[in-house]
């Protein structure tokens, strides 16, 4: 591609972090009663960390992770990303921000049905204006990366369901993002696939420098981030960092829990 | 020390140039389109139907006003009719016929607008997912009237030869081949575009609205559908 995202990067490299939230509140207003979904969170996260948000169903985490995502909009509070306030940014600069510098993972993965594992990995790439034999190229590359060289032209009902979360995997890295959002995305998949994706994510963050946020509930996720912040009802419980904590993992079956 | 109030402009986000837009290629988008007709197909020969038959009517009504005012075609009703009468008669019912065809029209649009509706409401979280990848709204809604414009062609192509083909063969076994003559060839052209023109025009019509609804859906609430 012809960007120079390398260059930007550095540009960016100033600002130590990648995405602030300031004051974020959303209420939810249904009937007679408002929802607080989120009561004022302020948030740092570090460019290239692995941040994880954990917390119960209904802690407000995945109200927070479509907040930073610029998936919904915050009843007041702002979110800050390279220190651009994501308020300030009009339908086509979002829509921008959505293509090329964030990557989304979810829990459901999301794909296109009607379309195959590479032409859903290049779409990205198409909507950032890359030309099609480029984008697949790339694209066969990024499915090579997360094991998938031979499954180019199937489609998503054809993949189980690990394959499919490593599709979306592949699709979310499709234009170099500088943040991937990951909601629950084990939260479909058993023990041993889930550990796999979330090796391949971790390994996908030492090596393309991507910035990770991942809300979860799935604890296996904390042993390979870099901090992890506890979420209950709406609010920040507390942040801890990987090394102050005390992870003991048991095993099951000769396989890591 | 991080920065406070305001933050910085939005060039340096996307890259310091305007003119960085999202795109979405017209190929690709009649690609996607196709595919959704494909995976979709008797859903969207329903929808095809609706247009088919509204048009298929329009398209007889036009046949039949085209060959019985040809020159040859005019049936001796009977010296006891003043040339008035038969004319006021003939405009009645051209009247008459114009109302029931605008009549079935819009009910084929009412049943084209349920088939889309439907068809827009099932797709949300497709929605969303495009959204999450860099569509705008604009190109959601690109997509959808792509796929009922080539809905909408496709069946009045088709409608209008039924329609009129069919008015047509009626007209040359009651009357042989001299009514051949009776159909010229720019009339018949321009009932024609008429004809497609009116489908085309329907159809999107019918799937506008419901398009630009989904497209304003936040991608929160389109990935939080459960259909």
């Amino acid at each position: 591609m012809s960007e120079p995202s390398v260059a930007i990067k550095s540009e960016h490299d100033t600002h130590e972090f990648i995405v602030r939230t300031k004051n974020l509140i959303k209420e939810y207003v249904m009937g007679d009663t408002t929802l607080r979904a989120l009561k004022d969170v302020t948030l740092d996260i570090r460019r290239g960390e692995y941040l994880s948000l954990m917390g119960p169903s209904g802690s407000g985490k995945s109200t927070l992770f479509n907040m930073i995502g610029g998936l919904d909009k915050p009843t007041s509070g702002n979110v800050f990303i390279d220190e651009v306030d994501m308020a300030q940014l009009d339908a086509s600069e979002l829509a921008y921000l959505r293509c090329r510098r964030i990557g989304y993972i979810f829990q459901t993965f999301n794909l296109i049905p009607v379309m195959t594992a590479l032409e859903n990995v290049t779409l990205p790439m198409i909507f950032g204006g890359a030309p099609s034999d480029e984008a697949a190229l790339k694209g066969i590359e990024l499915l090579k990366t997360v094991g998938l060289g031979d499954r180019l032209h199937h489609k998503p009902t054809e993949l189980s369901g690990g394959q499919q979360q490593r599709v979306a995997i592949a699709r979310a890295f499709a234009n170099d993002p500088a943040i991937i959002l990951a909601d629950e995305p084990t939260g479909n998949l058993d023990l041993k696939t889930g550990t796999e994706i979330i090796e391949l994510l971790r390994n996908m963050n030492q090596h393309e420098g991507a910035t990770i946020i991942s809300a979860t509930h799935d604890l296996k996720m904390v042993d390979v981030s870099d901090r992890i912040v506890w979420i209950r009802d709406g609010a920040i419980d507390r942040i801890d960092e990987r090394a102050d904590i005390d992870l003991r993992i048991g095993e099951m079956d000769g396989v890591a829990h | 020390m991080r920065a406070d109030q305001g933050g910085a402009q939005p060039e340096r986000l996307i890259g310091g140039a305007h003119h960085r837009q999202v795109q979405l290629p017209l190929k690709k988008a009649f690609e996607i389109a196709l595919q959704s007709i494909r995976v979709r197909f008797w859903r969207s020969m329903i929808t095809a139907g609706g247009v088919l038959l509204g048009i298929a009517f329009l398209g007889a009504t036009l046949g039949q006003s085209i060959i019985l005012s040809a020159p040859g075609a005019q049936r001796e009703v009977g010296d006891a009719l003043s040339k008035l009468q038969r004319e006021a008669q003939r405009e009645e019912s051209r009247q008459r016929q114009a109302w029931l065809v605008s009549m079935s029209l819009i009910v084929c649009t009412v049943g084209i607008a349920n088939s889309m509706l439907m068809s827009v409401t099932e797709r949300f979280k497709e929605i969303g997912t495009f959204k999450c990848l860099g569509a705008t709204d604009g190109f959601i809604v690109k997509l959808f009237l792509i796929e009922a414009g080539l809905l909408g062609i496709c069946a009045s192509v088709l409608g209008f030869l039924i329609g009129f083909v069919g008015v047509f063969l009626v007209a040359l076994l009651q009357n042989g081949l001299k009514a051949l003559a009776w159909a010229p060839p720019n009339q018949v052209l321009t009932a024609f575009l008429a004809s497609v023109g009116a489908g085309m025009v329907l159809t999107i019509l019918a799937t506008i609205f419901p398009a630009i609804r989904a497209s304003r859906l936040p991608p929160a609430a389109a990935l939080r559908t459960e259909i």
